[in-house]
């Protein structure tokens, strides 16, 4: 409840603005902009802030929404709450078609892409006999409650800022939970969330698609505010303010957004009225101050002003801890569990004229530790990533229980149940210990993004990070689990990349340096606790370059160098082999 | 038929040059330049302006980017001010944009002939692009592309505003660059067209011979492909940015005085030939010059065509032209992991 209360205390101090005696129409008027502008600017900070997708084009979406209440209701006479789902259905069903094309490209391209599809869209709409080309559609109905009519900026604006509210906390919902941690996710890259199972390219489409719907609600809103519509606030220079606002208020933030809207909002409203007042009226000067500010709000503070602020209030919202008696399900696995797990048969890779990985077997079996050594270079992280399916074969065949999965997606792999950890760590920074971990149960829920948002997933939820903090308890880092993960040590890191594997319930760990940057005492107890791992039935494939770690504690060890197999034995044969010693050390003269 | 294909190709022309100069921008510093647009007109209408025996507003900018340039190079280098230091950037800040102008409002009343005006229009976009870099961008070097590129939003909207401000709303046309023309079967060229092939070609040679054969291209290049190991080996970053700024705003310039004599442009066409550089320059991946300057002649045919057989739907044709482009790109897309922020 102290985590709702500001929120709670927020709408009424909203409910109450209008009902100040005196309060001039015009501000009422400039709140209505501000949270048909925060509407849009949520979806951003979802898409861009938090999953990294920018995008130019979200005017164009509100454009959608706009032009589909404006010809259902002056063309055909439907009423205008039946054309919400409408305005709705359509600019999600836009952001379906353009997602498929865009959400899948990489960095700067989509940003690109956004701002050539934008443009577009505006043109299109400007051209178009049906939505009245230039001028565009007038006399829309307002919303009216049976005999209210939503006629006066006062009226409309309760139904603005209930919308606002319920998105805001739709949002949140949506970002604390299973879904949203996938999410928050992909701005890292997808290979640590795919080897978890996440659906990237899904998860994508779906903030896409969310931030699309949101925007294309705010369309909806201003079609109905304005009484008419027109293609210019659906135009670049739009698409290119609302991401305005999402950095402003503070691109990771859902408050960001709301913040950030009336910032911006106030701002270009002041400039307006006073610029022409001080430099006696020439031109645009709002959009040349609007610039300036903007490069130097960047280079001054470019995380935004939500998060400047949070720090400075005196709330500190005290995190739940999760409620370790509840289990978690295991995962469905083979009941008959061979005693080969995973069997590699002249596994290849090649990178153009360069072999990686040259006809490499070996085997692992059920309770058992193996280390796969070798000097730099020798392939090692290679194999893994075959396994794993983060990279595809050239060559040879690779299974799981009998399963053949050499070219299998990464999240195929994982249900298997192989987890990984990486060599250069991959966990969110941001996100806490407990969240980073629990993105390892994340194919062991099921609750999907419209159950988060309504809060139906709670108890799927307290599960998985039940069972998340049992891992992390496991690992010995219980005192850090509430931590931001990037505030750990990088030993500290690798130890919670184990806690995440281990939560996917896995029957072979993959860990690929774990004892790197761990201290003696730290390394023992990872030893100790592998040791029992394996005692409990798990297979351990690792890849280590401390020998004195490997050696007491591998049960059998492969050696590679330059992509092939020069050995595989038990340590103490391994450490008497020759070409072993010829490969680390070099021959004698 | 024909005539459609050459229109295009002399749109096209101009493409690839702005594609070119965005590729070159993000390649060096991952910035995506959409004030490259405002190159354009700032070439384009302070060209036509000294043609009209007025002075440009730009140069003022120019000096006023100037003095901010060399309060900031102060600050930046506080803790280590020595005469050098700051006699380099008074003369660079300072005495570089004072000249420009002093040159450009005395020849300004006394109607110079079109080179000097030319050379005159191009130094002071010059200038405006170098201090441009240097207040906006050379501080935030080190952020992530979306940071760019949002401050390089910022500099378009402050530079268009500016721009109004100079040349107001409406729009000019410059004097051509030569009057001859020619009929060549059933085409007709002007010197126009001609000096936009060869502008054009000169500069695709020149880049090319620039970024292969110079050692400050294989530095811009090597700052292009990491900036820190750059630094180790000694280039100066910051000086590699200002000179893809330079060059960029010296390109876009030339774009404008080409093209403004064939057709009107007001102070915000910029963002829109801009913007068919850039479709140009993602279909070429930002990354190939030769591929961008295709894919540029492609845009301005396609251009030409749509707005013959099409003409209401002309943009929303070459806006819609990416899309195509982009589904290829993702789908050969390889999975590369990218290290992000």
């Amino acid at each position: 409840m102290t985590q709702r209360l500001p929120i709670v205390v927020f709408a009424l101090v909203m409910a109450a603005i209008p009902f100040i005696p005196g309060m001039p129409p015009f501000w009422i008027v400039l709140l209505d902009n501000i949270g048909l502008a925060a509407l849009v600017a949520m979806g951003l900070v979802l898409l861009t802030g938090v999953g990294g997708l920018t995008s130019f084009g979200q005017a164009a979406f509100c454009g959608f929404g706009a032009y589909t209440t404006a010809v259902l209701t002056t063309a055909y006479g439907v009423s205008p709450w039946l054309t919400l789902p409408a305005s709705l259905l359509v600019s999600g069903i836009a952001a379906v078609v353009l997602g498929i094309v865009t959400v899948r490209l990489s960095g700067h391209y989509l940003p690109l892409g956004t701002i050539a599809w934008g443009i577009g869209l505006f043109y299109l709409f400007s051209k178009l006999e049906f939505l009245g080309r230039n001028d565009g559609i007038s006399g829309i109905p307002p919303l009216a409650i049976g005999s209210l009519r939503m006629l006066d900026p006062g009226t409309i604006y309760f139904a603005i800022w209930t919308a606002v509210l319920l998105c805001a906390l739709l949002t949140t919902n949506l970002l604390d939970s299973r879904t949203g941690r996938a999410i928050r996710a992909l701005r890292r890259g997808h290979i640590a969330a795919e080897a978890f199972g996440v659906q990237t390219p899904r998860a994508k489409l779906l903030v896409f698609i969310y931030a699309a719907v949101l925007a294309g609600l705010s369309g909806w809103f201003y079609a109905h505010f304005q009484r008419a519509a027109n293609p210019t606030p659906f135009g670049a220079q739009a698409g290119i303010e609302y991401l305005f606002i999402a950095v402003v208020g503070g691109a990771g933030y859902v408050w960001g957004g709301v913040l950030g809207a009336a910032i911006v909002v106030i701002l270009k409203e002041i400039l307006q009225s006073y610029l022409p007042y001080i430099f006696h009226g020439e031109g645009q000067l709002e959009t040349i101050v609007f610039g300036i500010l903007l490069v130097a709000l960047l280079q001054l503070a470019p995380t935004g002003v939500w998060p400047w602020l949070v720090a400075r209030l005196p709330l500190r919202p005290d995190r739940k801890r999760p409620d370790t008696s509840l289990v978690l399900a295991a995962r469905p696995r083979a009941k008959a569990s061979p005693d080969v797990l995973l069997q590699i048969d002249h596994a290849r890779k090649q990178f153009g004229g360069v072999i990686a990985v040259n006809d490499v077997s070996f085997d692992v079996q059920a309770r058992e530790i193996v280390a796969l050594i070798g000097p730099n270079g020798a392939g090692k992280s290679t194999t893994f990533n075959l396994i794993t399916g983060v990279l595809s074969s050239s060559g040879g065949t690779i299974s799981m229980l009998g399963r053949n999965i050499d070219n299998a997606p990464p999240q195929q792999v994982a249900k298997l149940g192989i987890a990984r950890t990486f060599q250069h760590v991959k966990l969110v920074p941001d996100m806490s210990v407990l969240e980073n971990v629990a993105i390892g149960a994340h194919l062991r829920g099921r609750a999907g993004a419209i159950a988060s948002m309504f809060r139906l997933d709670r108890s799927d939820e307290a599960k998985l990070l039940a069972e998340a903090a049992r891992q992390i308890e496991r690992v010995g880092l219980a005192d850090q689990i509430d931590a931001l993960a990037g505030s750990l040590s990088l030993g500290q890191q690798r130890i919670v990349e184990i806690a995440r594997a281990l939560c996917v319930d896995p029957i072979l760990l993959l860990l690929d340096e774990p004892a790197a940057g761990l201290r003696h005492m730290e390394k023992q107890r990872l030893a100790s606790l592998l040791r029992q791992l394996r005692d409990g039935g798990m297979s351990v494939l690792l890849v280590e370059h401390d020998m004195g770690f490997v050696m007491d504690l591998a049960d059998r060890i492969v050696v590679l160098d330059f992509g092939t197999k020069i050995a595989e034995g038990t340590p103490q044969a391994i450490k008497n082999n020759p070409d072993v010693i010829k490969a680390y050390l070099g021959t004698v003269a | 038929m024909l005539f459609l294909l050459q229109d295009g190709i002399t749109n096209g022309a101009i493409y690839a040059l702005l594609g070119l100069a965005l590729v070159l921008v993000f390649g060096v510093t991952r910035v995506i330049l959409i004030p490259q647009g405002e190159f354009v007109t700032y070439g384009a209408l302070t060209y036509a302006s000294l043609s009209s025996g007025q002075m440009p507003g730009t140069a003022r900018l120019a000096v006023a980017m100037g003095i901010v340039a060399f309060g900031l190079d102060l600050f930046a280098g506080r803790k280590s001010l020595n005469r050098r230091l700051i006699g380099r950037a008074f003369l660079v800040n300072i005495m570089l944009p004072v000249v420009i102008f002093a040159l450009t409002s005395w020849f300004a009343t006394r109607h110079a002939p079109i080179a000097v005006n030319i050379a005159l229009s191009l130094l002071i976009v010059a200038a405006i692009g170098l201090f441009l870099y240097r207040i906006a961008f050379q501080p935030i070097a080190h952020t992530s592309v979306l940071v760019l590129l949002i401050a390089s939003v910022g500099c378009h909207l402050a530079l268009q505003g500016f721009g109004l401000v100079f040349f107001g709303a409406e729009g000019q046309r410059g004097p051509a660059l030569s009057d001859a023309a020619f009929t060549a079967g059933p085409l007709r060229f002007t010197g126009q067209s001609i000096a936009v092939y060869a502008v054009t070609a000169a500069f695709i040679v020149g880049l090319w011979l620039f970024f292969g054969f110079t050692l400050y291209g294989k530095a811009l290049r090597a700052t292009a492909v990491n900036r820190l190991g750059a630094r180790l080996v000694g280039i100066r970053t910051s000086l590699s940015g200002q000179i893809a700024f330079l060059l960029a705003s010296v390109i876009g310039a030339i774009s404008g005085i080409l093209i403004v004599p064939i057709t009107t442009l007001y102070y915000d066409t910029g963002f829109l030939i801009g913007l068919k550089g850039f479709i140009a320059a993602i279909i070429g991946g930002l990354v190939s010059y030769p591929l961008t300057a295709l894919a540029a002649l492609v845009v301005g045919t396609v251009e030409a065509f749509s707005s013959f057989y099409a003409s209401n739907f002309k943009e929303v044709i070459v806006f819609f032209l990416i899309l195509p482009v982009l589904v290829l790109r993702s789908l050969a897309a390889p999975a590369v992991e990218e290290e992000k922020d």
